[in-house]
């Protein structure tokens, strides 16, 4: 019988990365209403790092802790959780739907042969204690309630809105050591090199707070504006399609559908007229803020601030005020 | 070299969403369909990789009649053949999909297979991973640079992931999934289009390919968009007052900062 709730939690440079803390603490609530106990698989990263997990609800703590998966390989990750996930026979694994999350999880998924809902915002035990997810579709225009067969159901949750809960230092948890035993075979990929981003840039998809700008920005040389914002409040700089297809912005800037989904605790849209295309890269966001000159801009159904102004005239004002406010 | 390229159709994106009557699935009334653009992506890299090292490029997709459409454009820009994977929707879940796929290319030994990096109607992003994991071949997601040795024995792609670029190298066969900023797909010719009508399509009938329709995804509902409490517009006799007061309410109403 397939009994607990188990997470998969993801390293960097053998550091956890925080949405190992997001699923650790989704695993934990589903398992204290279901009844049942949490476990977590880490790959990659010791077990003094794999342990700091005990205060985020982890029961016990599988670890494959080998420098041939010190980074990211889709192949060893899958076969190795393939085998822990067997073994454990979880009823459910929870997963980040980070950039790595997600293709690890499909993968895994199809190994396993069970249903994966993927990037989903929401989690719910249903009567029979199995676990539905609410997950958008169509660019987030609907969103889908969805139950995957099989054990485990598996889910991947989008970064940054499934909450953390307080840790409790005094936890501890049972840890595990596996080796990673795979065939050579398993190792037709390697890494060769990694391009460190330099730049300093806030990474979109895990920033607390975006400053973003499109058409109204009328050209690339006016962005400094909205940086000057970004910079105040520790923010990352977004941008809209039409900025990016007009040469302006770099596309790893845009948000949006076929850009990045973001969740920042704040995103403010600045000449963004908010299409659909780009509110599915942002609906997310915890408090939304538009400024735009066109007063029938789509954006301010959505926002839950909205100035109708000039950007160039507002966010000047807005940086300096911001910057008054950090002060304090 | 032997080059496969899955595609899906999707509505195009300025599509109304409608819910239909079960309220589990999406009216399909009145929908323009489209080759998914990331899809598009895979396309032209392997019309790239023909072009450089000659071979074949053959694109697969799975739907009903009207997917056809799709594939014809894929020929028209330059693939070779398609295979037509009948069924009745383009809906089904993941592994089965990856299976049918599998099953359907089981004549071609491709060594390298395209894969869209996720479809924009169901946003799942499963089927390339899963369908790598069914043929038991390596994969690499999300790649905007792939370059393959001269003498086609190995391969290097470059996937953006948060804060840096993972470079990886591998032997073929591999399933790569395409993202933005791969390649700039071309348009189909007049001529491409006309030529498109001769190439070979061939009809799969799922039945003979032996793979159980499994239902691993169950949609219980679909639902609109959950409502944000109505925003305020932010009063102001000047755009300074406007502003000032703006920042206040992020500071002292929502205590975002």
């Amino acid at each position: 019988m397939a009994e607990g709730i188990w997470f998969v939690a993801e390293q960097r440079d053998g550091e956890l990365r925080k949405v190992s803390y997001e699923v650790a603490s989704t695993a934990r609530r589903l398992a204290d209403e279901a009844g049942t106990s949490v476990a977590g698989i880490l790959v990659g990263a010791s077990q003094d790092v794999a342990a700091k997990l005990a205060a985020y609800g982890a029961d016990k703590l599988f670890v494959v802790d080998d420098e041939k998966v010190r980074d990211y390989l889709p192949v060893p990750y899958t076969q190795i959780i393939a085998k822990i996930v067997k073994e454990g026979a979880p009823a459910a694994l929870i997963m980040s739907a980070s950039t790595q999350g997600k293709d690890l999880a499909s993968r895994l998924a199809a190994r396993l042969g069970v249903g994966l809902a993927m990037d989903l915002v929401a989690l719910s035990l249903n009567d029979d204690k199995k676990i539905v997810a609410k997950r958008p579709i169509y660019a987030g225009k609907v969103f889908a309630d969805v139950l995957p067969a099989g054990d485990p159901q598996m889910f991947t949750t989008r970064p940054n809105v499934m909450s953390v809960i307080e840790p409790d230092e005094s936890k501890k948890a049972e840890v595990v050591s596996v080796a990673l035993d795979l065939d050579e075979k398993a190792f037709a990929t390697k890494v060769a090199e990694i391009l460190k981003d330099t730049s300093g840039k806030i990474e979109l998809t895990e920033a607390d707070i975006i400053v973003s700008g499109g058409r109204g920005m009328k050209g690339p040389e006016n962005y400094h504006i909205i940086e000057e914002l970004a910079a105040v409040l520790g923010a990352a700089v977004g941008a809209s399609r039409s900025a990016v297809d007009a040469g302006w912005r770099p596309h790893t800037d845009q948000v949006g559908q076929t850009g990045k989904v973001v969740s920042p605790n704040m995103y403010i849209a600045c000449g963004i007229s908010g299409a659909i295309q780009h509110l599915a890269g942002m609906s997310s966001s915890k408090v939304i803020v538009a400024v735009n000159k066109d007063a029938e801009a789509p954006i301010f159904q959505k926002a839950d601030y909205g100035i109708v102004a000039d950007l160039f005239e507002a966010v000047p004002v807005m940086t300096r005020e911001f910057k008054k406010v950090m002060a304090e | 070299m032997e080059i496969v390229a899955c595609i899906k159709q999707v509505p195009d994106t300025e599509t109304q969403i409608k819910v239909a009557g079960d309220g589990k699935s999406i009216d399909s009334g009145d929908i323009k369909w489209i080759m998914n653009p990331y899809c598009e992506f895979g396309v032209e890299e392997s019309l790239r990789f023909k072009e450089k090292f000659g071979g074949t490029v053959t694109v697969v997709s799975l739907g009903p009649a009207r997917v056809v459409e799709s594939l014809r454009t894929a020929l028209a820009m330059g693939a070779d053949k398609a295979i037509h994977i009948e069924t009745a929707t383009t809906e089904l879940d993941a592994l089965t999909t990856a299976q049918l796929i599998a099953a359907a290319l089981k004549d071609v030994s491709p060594n390298v297979i395209f894969c869209g990096q996720r479809a924009v109607d169901n946003d799942q992003a499963q089927v390339g991973a899963a369908l790598a994991e069914v043929l038991d071949i390596p994969h690499v997601a999300l790649v905007n640079k792939a370059v393959v040795s001269e003498d086609q024995s190995t391969i290097r792609v470059e996937r953006p992931v948060e804060g840096q670029t993972m470079v990886y190298e591998s032997t073929l066969p591999i399933l790569l999934t395409t993202q933005k900023g791969l390649n700039e797909p071309r348009y189909a010719s007049l001529p491409g289009i006309m030529k498109a009508k001769k190439k070979p399509m061939d009809k799969k009938d799922p039945a003979a390919l032996g793979v159980e329709m499994g239902s691993r995804l169950e949609v219980l509902a679909i639902t609109p968009p959950p409502q944000r409490a109505a925003g305020k517009i932010v009063p102001g006799e000047t755009v300074e007052e406007m502003a000032v007061e703006l920042v206040r309410l992020i500071h002292e109403e929502a205590k975002v900062v």
